[in-house]
């Protein structure tokens, strides 16, 4: 459906892009997950056609699209913002794609009906787009972007603004009528839960460059450098020797499952394998911190202080949760601890869906985040 | 308007506000920010090389009309000046310019009309505040009528000031001050003649401007007088610099105001071109101070532009009537009837001098003049017939309106996209016929446009041309600053839409812009409506306007003759303020058909 | 429905641009028509309609009339366009002005028909005929009836009794520089006292608070207390206007009163002759002439004086009874020889300037 071929755009001295290799599939849903600056809406920008390409092509169904206006490549974007037509009312802006595209008035409108059935807002053609909430506002920007059924749909921080409640709900929605209508959709967000709970696949950029592609659970159990598994949350990253069933860390020897490489690397360990204990027991740590997140599992995050090595977080029950400036031991459990790849020699899978395989029973111990968007887990994606 | 509504506007205002993502060379919607350049100055750039042709391609007709109308005109008098017997005379220049007597035009030129500017904006920014941000009853109709003596021939303007600041005038009845001998006369006039260009240029962007950022600057701890000048002063900048601009440009250029008013003590530059080049026929004199005129107004224009560049920014803009509000308590009772007292004063009494005048008949107060306007024509007493110079004055102006809405349409499209010198220089090469003496580009005309197929001069088409170049600068300052603060992005949202370049601006940018250019075409048609200037030195075919009638019929002794002008100046008042009024509604209907 | 009518819209405004500049350059090309003849002239002209309907008819042209500005900026212009005239014939200079286009080539010869009845003294070019008197008008003081009777004061009659202090301050005079009054009446000055004696006159008249207003109309409608039956609320009862002024005055009166309510200083008077003449390079050299001929007819000339109230040059052509009643004749006003005025006007304006008004 959409393929970018080394595409690179620079600003002056800046590079927003670098050789972005990048494929969407038909039907598929893909989330380009960064931090601002990363290059994620310049990389909407170069497929609508906003952004000249310095080097490279995008492909839109096998065709070159250089030179290609913006409004000859049959693409949707709904704006960050939404960008809504303010001199137009909502039948007025979800219909301005159909009649550019030819519709009849009568057609048209009918379009129009549906669609704001389909986002929700049945009858408010009328309404001026002035006077409705912000929710309302994405609705109606959702259905104008659909109107023209474009062959790929992009979405620039499709929920950026809303709050968290309309999110979660919107997320859910969403992906259920991306589903239903079998659109193609491209979305870039800096919320890892909304891209996790969105995408069938997920693309995290860092500074113009693809840092890891793959589907959701694969990114959130083998994040593949530490600028991703920070992004995602974590922060329990220390530089490891391997050598068989132990790693060598700040933290002392750490116990690492069999598929991790041997040798000098970088290794994660998640909150979920920092294992709270008695005092005596394993690495000494100070208790800084213990934020509540809330949730069914009543998750409290745990920062701690060990007496060698940088600071760590664990996350344990509420029930388990030590109290602050108590004495800890910890241990770690090795099913919890990743190997991260070297940050630029991370493997380019963008365009090679095949997932890489799982460790062996690595999935059930996948626990939420403690990002914000952690409350929407991985889980509820298939 | 109800609070809901007024949250809602501003939560899409802030949203506008934010940076789009940091990724692009997209700077913070700081307005003084350091070298920021506007939003869409960056996506301009960006859009590189196709941007170009299209700007070149909008240019061609506007660069086309004012190489033809007006460089190549202006050109040729000034080349037959200094050209004289054959070889240059680059002798006079420094001849002229040594004279004292000329020296002394060229200071009084500046000065007054830099103290004209000045008491211009002092005495109308209060009134564009009023207007934008209150409602009033009678609000539409007031707005009119203050822009009718922009319309109004300057012989009329400056016997209606006469009654004012004269002898026996308004205001020596009642404080005893007899302003007619002195240069407060003229700087008065020129505020009478300009306040509407101020009320409406920068009233109109005000009445747009979100009263709430404001209010956020006061929340944030700034004085009233802190935000206003912080927040609002800032984003109306460029619309103040372009009313200063051309009420400068006016006053710089005066010519009918000092004629009437300035006595035989009082010339501006523009009043002595106008004696060498139609009394003297001294073209090499007349040539070196249109040169002069000519630096002098390109050396503003090119100050107003370094000025202007890095001041204008995409603007957070809602509709009129959320911002516009009753006045509520004494405090601001008090401001609004300080401020229309004032503009009743100036504007309004004048005017309604001239209408008692022009109703003060023979036989009393009656419709005796205007009866004597619908006599035949041919009887003895008429150097006009009345009715047909109304046809005539709308049929220019409306064929005047139509070229300078096409051609400063055209180029406010082509100067949207902000980028290189060549383009700023366009702009300013835009503005250069209202700092152009009259005199000068009518002379211009006769000499230059005298060859087939180009031998226009005696024909129709010079007039509303002549009033189209005028015109056109005020189309362009119109509507810039608003095309300008249309956000790029609604465009591109359009693009991804499946709109083509030509239809994103008409169904975006146009809707946008349709008060602005609503505005516009209202400027464009009331000047050329009163426009005398320019039109009275070429030699045209026998179709007297009605500032044309009503100058003759003032050229004449006798008491009919001088109320029939009252009466005809009161029809062209009645028909600009008719014309002014239905812009008005088109303007509040504009939202409601869409 | 909408799009169409945008669609529409911007159609007939560019099919409304093309037509406008096809009727341009087409328009232009009326005036080679030998059938039409076009006379140049200045704002000021003015004629009936029937009086001009009646030459069309028997002379089978039609008459385009191209008007430019006031008579110094109409007579430029016909200089600018000399050997390439805008028309056939113009009219509309005056003796202060007559010099420029006559030293420039811009008239060609023509002997008009009825040139006889026209008095030799008013004949600029009695050899080659290249411009044909039309019409004279008087520059003169003019005063306010009513004010010199409530005062019981006699009006003045001479330039030398505008100096005398019991007509202290009460005189309103137009700029030489920018009013053609202005500059007649200064002429009147130069005529009177000869050229080294009117800068003194100019003196003691200044001590004697003559005013100088901008423009004829600010001096005669705004300055003077005898205009418009003193609704002006001038406070000058002298200013400086044409002989004809007292006729308009009474002009379109219901009830028309036994005297003007303004008089003519008599003795004040500069004449001034306007001509017209055929231009050189004419396209329609037989219809210029046949309206120069026009112009002196007697038809014309006695159109003329409700029509731009100035007087007939014909000496058999009848006065309408407004100015007959009304008017008073000037029998002695004062002359300046073109050439003299065109030589010296620059520097006669120029101390005019520094003696009234700096």
């Amino acid at each position: 459906m959409l393929r970018l071929d080394a595409v690179t755009v620079s600003f002056g001295e800046r590079t927003a892009l670098d050789a972005v290799d990048l494929e969407v599939a038909e039907h598929d849903t893909v989330c380009v997950l960064g931090p601002s600056g990363s290059g994620k809406s310049t990389l909407l920008r170069v497929v609508a056609g906003l952004q000249e390409v310095h080097s490279g092509r995008v492909l839109l169904s096998g065709q070159d699209q250089t030179g290609v206006p913006p409004h000859r490549r049959g693409v949707g974007l709904m704006f960050q913002d939404h960008q809504l037509f303010p001199q137009r009312d909502v039948a007025g802006n979800v219909g301005f794609g159909p009649r550019t595209h030819g519709m009849g008035r009568a057609e048209a409108d009918r379009r129009v009906a549906e669609l704001l059935d389909l986002v929700g807002l049945p009858g408010a053609g009328r309404r001026a787009v002035t006077a409705l909430s912000g929710g309302e506002q994405q609705r109606v920007a959702l259905a104008r972007a659909l109107a023209p059924e474009p062959r790929l749909l992009m979405l620039d921080e499709p929920l950026g603004q809303l709050d968290r409640g309309l999110r979660e709900r919107l997320v859910v929605e969403l992906r259920g009528l991306f589903r239903r209508l079998g659109t193609t959709v491209l979305a870039v967000t800096h919320d890892h839960g909304e891209a996790f709970a969105l995408a069938d696949r997920v693309v995290v950029m860092e500074r113009g460059r693809i840092a890891q592609a793959g589907t959701p659970l694969e990114v959130w159990q083998r994040p593949a450098s530490a600028f991703v598994a920070r992004f995602l949350g974590f922060d329990n990253i220390t530089p490891a020797t391997v050598d068989g069933g132990t790693a060598d860390t700040a933290w002392g020897k750490l116990p690492v499952p069999d598929d991790i490489p041997q040798g000098g690397g970088q290794v994660l360990v998640r909150p979920g394998g920092v294992l709270l204990r008695e005092p005596r027991e394993g690495l000494r740590c100070t208790v800084e911190a213990r934020t509540f997140r809330g949730g069914d599992a009543s998750t409290v995050t745990v920062l701690l202080r060990p007496d060698a090595g940088p600071p760590l977080e664990a996350a344990c029950t509420l029930r388990d949760a030590p109290q602050e400036g108590a004495e800890v031991g910890v241990v770690f459990d090795p099913r919890e601890v990743v190997a991260l790849g070297d940050p630029h020699g991370a493997p380019d899978a963008a365009h090679t869906p095949a997932p890489r395989t799982a460790g062996p029973g690595q999935g059930p111990l996948v626990r939420p985040g403690p990002g914000d968007g952690g409350a929407v887990s991985p889980e509820a994606a298939p | 308007m109800d609070v809901a509504r007024r949250e809602v506007v501003d939560r899409d205002a802030a949203a506008r506000d934010l940076p789009d993502s940091p990724e692009g060379p997209v700077p913070p919607g700081v307005p003084d920010g350091p070298a920021a350049p506007a939003r869409p100055s960056a996506a301009a750039d960006r859009r590189g090389g196709g941007g170009t042709g299209v700007r070149l391609a909008l240019m061609a007709v506007p660069a086309a009309f004012f190489a033809l109308f007006f460089g190549y005109p202006v050109a040729a008098i000034v080349f037959r000046g200094l050209h004289e017997g054959g070889r240059w005379q680059s002798g006079r220049i420094a001849q002229v310019l040594g004279d004292p007597d000329i020296l002394q035009v060229l200071w009084f030129t500046l000065w007054q009309a830099a103290a004209s500017t000045a008491l211009t904006l002092a005495l109308a920014l209060p009134g564009a505040y009023v207007f934008a941000r209150f409602d009033f009853p009678g609000k539409r109709l007031l707005r009119a009528v203050v822009t009718v003596p922009f319309v109004l021939p300057t012989v009329v303007v400056g016997s209606a000031f006469l009654a004012l600041a004269g002898r026996g005038g308004a205001l020596d009845v009642w404080f005893g001050m007899r302003l007619d001998t002195s240069v407060w006369a003229i700087l008065l006039a020129h505020v009478f003649f300009n306040y509407a260009v101020v009320v409406r240029t920068v009233g109109s962007l005000w009445s747009q401007l979100d009263p709430r950022q404001e209010e956020a600057a006061r929340v944030l701890g700034a004085g009233r007088f802190t935000a206003w000048r912080r927040i609002t002063l800032p984003a109306l900048a460029p619309s103040v610099a372009a009313a200063a601009l051309i009420v400068f440009l006016f006053t710089f250029t005066s010519f009918g105001v000092i004629q009437v008013l300035g006595g035989p003590r009082y010339a501006t530059l523009e009043v002595e071109i106008y004696r060498q080049t139609a009394t003297l026929l001294d073209l090499p004199t007349a040539a070196v101070l249109t040169l002069t005129q000519l630096v002098a107004v390109a050396a503003l224009l090119a100050v107003h532009a370094w000025a202007l560049r890095r001041r204008e920014s995409a603007l957070s803009l809602v509709p009129a009537e959320y911002t516009a509000r009753r006045p509520a308590g004494p405090g601001q009772w008090t401001t609004v009837a300080t401020v229309l007292g004032v503009m009743l004063v100036l504007t309004v009494v004048p005017l309604l001098v001239l209408v008692q005048r022009a109703l003060d008949g023979p036989d009393g107060y009656g419709l005796a003049f205007f009866r004597a306007l619908g006599a035949r024509s041919d009887s003895a007493t008429f150097v006009v017939a009345p009715v047909e110079a109304i046809g005539n004055s709308l049929a220019y102006a409306a064929v005047a309106t139509a070229i300078a809405l096409v051609v400063g349409g055209l180029a406010a499209a082509a100067l949207t996209r902000r980028a290189g010198r060549l383009v700023r220089g366009f702009d300013a090469l835009l503005m250069l016929p209202l700092g152009t003496s009259a005199v000068t580009v009518g002379f211009g005309f006769l000499v230059a446009l005298d060859e087939p197929p180009l031998d226009l001069r005696s024909s129709w088409i010079l007039v509303p041309l002549a009033q189209a170049l005028v015109g056109v600068p005020f189309v362009i300052r119109t509507m810039l600053p608003v095309l300008r603060a249309v956000d790029v992005r609604l465009r591109e949202a359009a693009a991804v839409l499946g709109a083509s370049p030509l239809r994103a601006w008409r169904e975006v940018d146009f809707p946008l812009v349709r008060r602005a250019l609503l505005v516009a075409a209202g400027f464009a048609f009331t000047v050329s409506l009163g426009e005398f200037g320019a039109t009275v030195f070429i030699a045209r075919p026998d179709a007297p306007t009605l500032p044309v009638a009503v100058a003759r019929m003032l050229g004449r002794a006798g008491e009919a003759h001088y109320g029939q002008a009252m009466a005809l100046s009161t029809l062209l008042m009645l028909v600009c303020a008719g014309v002014l009024l239905a812009l008005e509604r088109v303007r509040t209907d504009g939202r409601r058909e869409l | 429905m909408k799009k169409h009518a945008r669609r529409a819209a911007a159609a007939t405004t560019a099919v409304l641009t093309l037509a406008v500049l096809a009727t341009a350059c087409g328009g232009s090309d009326d005036s080679a028509d030998s059938k039409t003849v076009t006379l140049v002239t200045h704002d000021s002209f003015a004629v009936s309609k029937s009086v001009l309907k009646d030459f069309e008819k028997r002379s089978g042209y039609k008459v385009e009339v191209l008007r430019g500005g006031d008579a110094g900026a109409a007579v430029n212009q016909a200089v600018l366009n000399k050997g390439n005239p805008q028309g056939d014939v113009f009219f509309g200079v005056d003796n202060t002005l007559l010099s420029r286009p006559l030293d420039k080539g811009v008239f060609a010869p023509y002997e008009a028909e009825g040139l006889a009845k026209v008095p030799e003294r008013l004949q600029a070019d009695p050899e080659k005929h290249r411009v044909t008197p039309v019409d004279t008008g008087d520059v003169c003081v003019n005063y306010d009836r009513r004010w010199f009777a409530d005062k019981k004061l006699d009006p003045p009659r001479t330039l030398q009794d505008l100096a005398k202090p019991r007509y202290k301050d009460l005189l309103v005079t137009e700029d030489a520089a920018n009013s053609s009054p202005g500059l007649a009446f200064l002429l009147a000055s130069v005529a009177e006292f000869g050229e080294d004696g009117w800068q003194d006159y100019w003196k003691k008249l200044r001590a004697n608070g003559a005013e100088v207003a901008g423009s004829w109309e600010q001096a005669y409608n705004d300055r003077f207390s005898g205009s418009r039956e003193g609704k002006g609320k001038g406070d000058k009862p002298l200013v400086v206007s044409y002989a004809s002024s007292p006729p308009a005055e009474v002009m379109g009166e219901k009830n028309p009163p036994e005297q003007a309510p303004t008089g003519v200083a008599k003795g004040t008077c500069f004449r001034q002759t306007e001509y017209a003449g055929l231009l050189r390079g004419a396209k329609n050299t037989e219809g210029g002439q046949a309206l120069l001929d026009f112009l002196l007819s007697k038809r014309f000339q006695e159109d003329l004086p409700l029509k731009m109230f100035v007087n007939p040059v014909r000496e058999d052509a009848r006065l309408p009874e407004l100015f007959t009643k009304y008017g008073e004749t000037v029998d002695d006003p004062a002359t300046v020889a073109p050439r003299k005025i065109a030589e010296h006007r620059e520097q006669w304006i120029k101390t005019w300037t520094s003696l009234a008004v700096k």
